[in-house]
């Protein structure tokens, strides 16, 4: 439950709004118990941050279709923004991260407008393409990004006078703010006449062209709302692990982010945190056999490809949907 | 009543070339508010093309089309939506994995007005507009009589209500033509009487229907008037009964050779 709750925050019915209350006190009073470790913190902490970076790419793969296995790219390129903005301005992380989710957005639409017309693995392909750039640029930029070296000390965000830390669950707190809002806006535009408009070209972009949806607008305004996302996620990350070099978003992440929202399910919300959970804390559970986790997860892609390759939580729904409050359905 | 200041749609010398061939070859018609207008023709005929240009798929190579007194040519498919001509599709195109009622509402995204930012916050704007459009759709659905299918993936529901749910996915744009591509294709005699029976009840509504039909009991029974191309000229119009008894017609369609019913239209 604890999973799907932070969608109800748009259902106005009390006793809903008091069970979120109730979980979203214990998340955050859980931290303070001593119950679990900072090992176990970073964890959680991990799982929020993967959340977020599948709902990103579940905006973009699950919702318009547009399957992209260069994703880390995004994150790269907040993440290095952040960072960069960071050493040579020393701006606190909020306006770092801003501007990291603002050129990633950017950067976004430079490889959506190019890619617009193209669909299926040849889209695929190209944001493989752009994820070695993003990593080769960041290699031989030398003289502004670090190279290989990276950036080195990268400052903890500081919040009225307290730094964010592991040891203070500060990191925790902040993941789960920013994935909560994060899972608020991707709702939003998933039930507004945008998502329509996402979902529409998924299924079938000669008839979305045809009933009005201007099919690269669209495809593009996804681009940017992905790669933004993405982009906050990686200027996070940065901070949290205080180091970047060009390997630390690579090829892997990309792939660990699409496994989440193909395991939990494209299209869904509540897939992607599913998905998170599970993938991020598998190689942790089997910690013992943890060169096998890229096995473990390829036959867990293989398998569920097999036998539910919709995901775990995506699919049609039994469920009704939900629409606006006094919406008459005549009795269905 | 003079015919043409009524015209709703004037198609003038329409004409598409594909390299050599000549797909549509100087067609004119017209189609009068209110009437039901049908377009026959052979398998390949371009009677396919004929709609994808009116809706801004293909340009035309010559030619003038004219809806509500003003030249769409070169406007996009969008821009013609928003004037108010809107389609179903021979194969039936849906959104599998919406919701009936999101198809519908998919059809009200031109004139659906509220921005990123009144969605992000939702805004006294967005609620508003959106539970208006909401209960727009369900409305249509309730008038095609398929309310209960709200909630449903159009997967799920018959072949003839899927059709109605395209139908319904046409209304929502607030069209005004509506042009059907085959809307009796795979439909057994009852359903297709069925229809029949629906597509006046949309022209006693108001609407205008432009339609291809292979269906001829559908299309002598429906049509106000009919016109009739082969390899993309047209060959004939009149009415129903005209039509019938039109030795041009007679030979397109039984021809000297014998007609390929499962030729595919390539238009």
């Amino acid at each position: 439950m604890k999973i799907q709750n932070p969608l109800n925050l748009l259902n106005t019915k009390p006793k809903k709004v008091t069970a979120l209350v109730i979980a979203v006190a214990l998340l955050l009073i859980l931290p303070k118990t001593g119950l679990l470790s900072p090992y176990l913190v970073r964890i959680l902490t991990m799982i929020s941050l993967y959340s977020m970076l599948a709902l990103s790419l579940n905006l973009l793969t699950g919702f318009t279709g547009l399957v992209s296995i260069g994703h880390a790219g995004f994150c790269a390129v907040g993440g290095y923004t952040s960072a960069l903005m960071w050493q040579y301005t020393g701006l606190p992380w909020v306006v770092t991260a801003i501007a990291g989710m603002i050129v990633a957005g950017i950067v976004g639409l430079m490889l959506g407008a190019p890619t617009s017309r193209l669909s299926g693995s040849y889209l695929t392909i190209a944001t493989l393409g752009f994820g070695e750039i993003v990593k080769m640029i960041a290699l031989n930029w030398q003289s502004f990004t670090g190279g290989p070296l990276g950036v080195n000390h990268i400052e903890r965000p500081v919040f009225f006078g307290i730094t964010l830390t592991t040891f203070n669950s500060g990191f925790f707190y902040l993941s789960v703010v920013l994935t909560a809002l994060v899972t608020l806006v991707v709702y939003r535009i998933v039930h507004s006449k945008m998502g329509r408009a996402f979902m529409s070209i998924r299924d079938d972009s000669l008839a979305a062209t045809l009933m009005g949806v201007d099919v690269t607008a669209y495809k593009l305004k996804s681009f940017i709302i992905s790669a933004a996302i993405a982009g906050l996620g990686g200027a996070f990350y940065v901070h949290f692990v205080r180091f970047l070099d060009p390997n630390t978003f690579n090829f892997d992440i990309s792939i660990i982010i699409i496994s989440i929202v193909i395991l939990g399910g494209t299209g869904s919300i509540p897939g992607s945190f599913l998905g998170a959970v599970l993938l991020i804390s598998f190689p942790e559970i089997l910690r013992f056999a943890s060169e096998y986790r890229f096995i473990i997860y390829g036959l867990i892609l293989v398998l569920m490809m097999r036998f539910k390759p919709e995901g775990i939580l995506g699919g049609h729904s039994n469920r009704k949907l939900r629409l606006m409050k006094g919406v008459d359905t005549y009795g269905y | 009543m003079d015919t043409k200041t009524q015209a709703i749609l004037d198609v003038k010398n329409l004409s598409i070339h594909f390299g050599g061939l000549k797909a549509v070859d100087d067609v004119s018609f017209h189609v009068n508010r209110g009437e039901i207008i049908s377009i026959i023709g052979p398998n390949g005929a371009g009677k396919t093309t004929v709609f994808n240009m009116l809706t801004g798929v293909y340009k035309p190579t010559f030619g003038q089309i004219f809806f509500n007194g003003e030249e769409i040519h070169g406007l996009t498919p969008q821009q013609i939506v928003k004037a108010g001509m809107a389609r179903t599709f021979q194969n039936i195109r849906l959104f599998g994995d919406m919701r009936v009622i999101q198809n519908v509402l998919l059809g009200m995204h031109t004139n659906t007005h509220y921005n990123f930012i009144d969605l992000i916050f939702r805004t006294k704007k967005f609620r508003t507009i959106e539970k208006e459009k909401q209960q727009k759709a369900v409305d249509i659905l309730k008038f095609l009589g398929l309310e209960r299918y709200v909630h449903d993936y159009p997967t799920n529901l018959p072949y003839g209500d899927q059709r109605k749910v395209e139908i319904a996915r046409a209304i929502a744009t607030n069209a005004k033509l509506i042009l059907l591509d085959e809307p009796a294709a795979g439909m057994n005699p009852e359903e297709s009487e069925e229809l029949l029976a629906f597509i006046r009840s949309l022209a006693s509504q108001g609407f205008t229907i432009l339609l291809i039909e292979h269906d001829m009991n559908l299309v002598m029974n429906i049509s106000d008037r009919i016109y009739v191309i082969d390899h993309g000229r047209k060959i004939a119009e009149g009415l129903p009964q005209e039509i019938a008894t039109n030795k041009d017609v007679i030979v397109a369609y039984l021809g000297e050779e014998e007609m390929d019913e499962e030729e595919v239209e390539n238009a």
